[in-house]
C-alpha cells in the first residue's frame, strides 16, 4: 500500500470519528423521543463559534474551547427541550418538523446577526502544524479532533449501556409510560438526552473549527452529513453512528483523492442510497 | 384499615368513556380481585390508580392521601406498583436491568441488592436468566419479570393486570401460588382478571365491573356463589353477540 493511500484512509477515519460524534447526538434524540432535530447542524455551528470566541476573547485553544463548548451547548440543549421540544412533541409530526426547523433558522440568523456573514478561521498555529506518524504526516488539528471525537463517542455509548442513568434513558426511549411506572420522570431523561446530544455536538464543533472555516451557514452542510450518517447507521444506534461515520469519512476522502474533491459528496450519497436500498434499517438499526 | 379507596371515578379517552363510575376498596393486607369481561374497564381502572391515565371525576385515596392528579412517577414512590397489561418490559435491556429499574423509587441504593435477592428467591427462573435480554424470555418468564420488577420498588400495594393472560395452566398455578405466598408475607394485592374462578380462589374481596361500572362487590366467597356473576358474564356475551358487525 502506498503511503498516500494510507494517508487518505487515516484522514478519512479521523474525519469520520468527528462525523460519528455529532451524528450520535442526532441519533440519541431520535432514539429517545422519535424527534428529528433539524437544528442539529446549527448546534455544531454554535460549537464552532464557541471555539472562535474562546480564541478571540482569551486566546484559548481546544483545551479550553472543548469543555466550554460542551457546557454552553448542553445548557442550550436543555433550555431548547423545556422551552420548545417538550411542547411540540405532543403535537403532530408537522409541528415537530416546523418547530426544530424554526429553531435552526433562529440559531442561524442569530449567528448572522451577531457574527456577520464573513467566513472565519482559527489560526493554524493554535493546534500546531503536522505530525509525522510512520510513513505519513497528519495535521495535528485533525488528529486531535479524530481522537477526542472517538473517545467522546465511545464514552457516550458506555454511559448509555453501562450506567444507571443510561439504563433509565433507554427505558424512557423504549416505553415512556412503563418507565414512569418505575418512578422515572420521562421529561427529565429527555432533557438530559438533549443536554448530552447538544454537548456532543458542541464538542464536535469546537474540534472541527480548528481545521474548517466558521460561518453561520456551515451547519447546513454538516446537518446533511449527520442525516446520512444516522440513516446509514440505523436510527437510534450510537455504535451504528460510529460505524457509519467512519465509513463515510473514508469514502469521502478516498473519492476526493481518486476522482476529485467536488465529486466526493455525490459518492457519499450514492453509497447512502445503495445502503438504504440493500438494508433500509441501516447498518445497526432495528427493524 | 383501608389502604386504597377508589370512589366513583370516571375516565375518558377523548370523547369515549373508558370507565363511567367505578368504586372499590382495598383493605390493608388483603387480596382484592377486580373482575369483568373484555372491555369492562379493569385496565383503565388500574391505569387510573397508577396515574397513567387522568380521571375526570371521583377520587382515589391511598391511606389518607389523595393520589388522583398525581403523576405516575410520584404514585409509585408512595408504595403503589403496577404490573401492567401486556407486561411493558424493557425488551432491549437485560432481566437484571429491568429489575433494577423497578427499584428506582427506593432511594437507599444499598437495599437494591437485598430486594434483588428476594425477587430471585421468589422467581428462581429470573435468576437463571439474569443476564439475558428481556426480549428473549418466554411468556411465563415475562410475566414473572413484570411482577418481579413491580416488587423491586417494595410496594405496600401490588396491582396486577391479568397475570394469567395467555399463559400455560402450570405457569398460572405457579404464579397464583406465588401471590398467596407474597400475601402471607404482608403484601396487599389488587388483581384484575377475566379468569374469575382462579381469582376468586385467592381473593378475600371482589369487585365486578360491567361496561365501565361497578355492579357488584363483596367477600370473594359470596361473589363466587352469586348466580348474578355468571349472568353478568354471559349477559355481556349476549349483548356483544347481538351487536351488528
Ligand atoms: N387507549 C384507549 N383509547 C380509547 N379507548 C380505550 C383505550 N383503552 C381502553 N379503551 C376503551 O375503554 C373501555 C375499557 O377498556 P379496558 O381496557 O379498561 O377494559 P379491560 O376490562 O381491561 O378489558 P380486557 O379484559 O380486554 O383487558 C373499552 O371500551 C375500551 O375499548
Ligand atoms: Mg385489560
Amino acid at each position: 500500500m502506498s503511503s498516500t493511500f494510507i494517508q487518505v484512509i487515516a484522514s478519512g477515519l479521523l474525519l469520520g470519528a468527528v462525523y460519528a460524534l455529532f451524528s450520535s447526538g442526532l441519533t440519541l434524540i431520535w432514539g429517545m423521543m422519535n424527534v428529528i432535530n433539524f437544528a442539529h447542524g446549527d448546534f455544531v455551528m454554535l460549537g464552532m463559534y464557541v471555539a472562535f470566541v474562546v480564541w478571540t476573547v482569551m486566546g484559548g485553544g481546544p483545551a479550553a474551547a472543548v469543555p466550554i463548548a460542551a457546557l454552553v451547548l448542553a445548557s442550550l440543549g436543555i433550555v431548547c427541550y423545556f422551552v420548545l421540544i417538550r411542547h411540540i412533541t405532543r403535537g403532530p409530526m408537522l409541528a415537530q418538523i416546523l418547530g426544530t426547523f424554526g429553531l435552526a433558522l433562529l440559531l442561524r440568523y442569530s449567528a448572522f446577526w451577531y457574527f456577520g456573514t464573513s467566513f472565519r478561521t482559527l489560526p493554524e498555529t493554535l493546534v500546531g502544524g503536522t505530525l509525522p506518524i510512520g510513513p505519513i504526516r497528519i495535521e495535528s488539528s485533525r488528529l486531535l479532533a479524530g481522537v477526542v471525537a472517538l473517545v467522546v463517542t465511545v464514552c457516550l455509548h458506555l454511559l448509555l449501556t453501562r450506567t444507571t442513568l443510561g439504563s433509565r434513558m433507554l427505558a424512557v426511549a423504549e416505553d415512556a409510560d412503563a418507565a414512569e411506572l418505575m418512578g422515572i420522570r420521562p421529561d427529565r431523561m429527555q432533557a438530559i438526552a438533549w443536554g448530552l446530544a447538544a454537548a456532543a455536538t458542541g464538542i464536535a464543533g469546537a474540534l472541527i473549527a480548528n481545521f474548517f472555516y466558521v460561518a453561520p451557514s456551515v451547519g447546513e452542510t454538516l446537518a446533511i452529513v449527520a442525516f446520512v450518517t444516522v440513516s446509514l447507521g440505523g436510527f437510534g444506534s450510537v455504535p451504528g453512528a460510529l460505524a457509519a461515520g467512519l465509513l463515510i469519512g473514508i469514502v469521502e476522502q478516498v473519492s476526493a483523492y481518486a476522482i476529485g474533491a467536488i465529486y466526493k459528496d455525490i459518492v457519499v450519497y450514492a453509497l447512502f442510497v445503495l445502503a438504504l436500498w440493500l438494508r433500509p434499517v441501516g447498518l445497526m438499526g432495528r427493524a | 384499615m383501608t389502604l386504597l379507596a377508589v370512589e366513583h371515578i370516571e375516565v375518558r379517552y377523548g370523547g369515549l368513556i373508558g370507565v363511567a363510575d367505578v368504586s372499590l376498596e382495598v383493605p390493608s393486607g388483603a387480596v382484592v380481585a377486580l373482575l369483568g369481561s373484555n372491555g369492562a374497564g379493569k385496565t383503565t381502572t388500574l391505569n387510573a390508580i397508577a396515574g397513567l391515565v387522568p380521571t375526570t371525576r371521583g377520587s382515589i385515596t391511598l391511606g389518607t392521601e389523595r393520589i388522583d392528579r398525581k403523576p405516575a412517577y410520584a404514585i409509585v414512590r408512595k408504595g403503589l406498583a403496577l404490573s401492567p397489561e401486556g407486561w411493558r418490559l424493557f425488551l432491549q435491556q437485560t432481566v437484571e436491568r429491568n429489575l433494577r429499574l423497578g427499584a428506582t423509587p427506593v432511594a437507599d441504593r444499598s437495599r437494591q441488592a437485598a430486594l434483588l435477592e428476594r425477587v430471585y428467591a421468589v422467581f428462581p427462573k429470573l435468576a437463571e436468566r439474569r443476564h439475558q435480554y428481556a426480549g428473549t424470555l418466554s411468556g411465563g418468564e415475562r410475566q414473572m419479570l413484570a411482577i418481579g420488577r413491580a416488587l423491586m420498588s417494595s410496594p405496600k400495594l401490588l396491582m396486577l393486570d391479568e397475570p394469567s393472560l395467555g399463559l400455560a395452566p402450570a405457569v398460572i398455578d405457579f404464579l397464583y401460588e406465588t401471590l398467596v405466598r407474597l400475601r402471607r408475607e404482608g403484601l396487599t394485592i389488587l388483581l384484575a382478571e377475566q379468569a374469575i374462578e382462579m381469582a376468586l380462589e385467592v381473593a378475600d374481596y371482589a369487585h365486578v365491573l360491567q361496561v365501565g361500572r361497578s355492579v357488584l362487590s363483596g367477600p370473594a366467597r359470596q361473589i363466587a356463589r352469586d348466580p348474578e356473576v355468571q349472568r353478568i358474564y354471559l349477559g355481556v356475551g349476549e349483548i356483544r353477540a347481538a351487536e351488528p358487525t
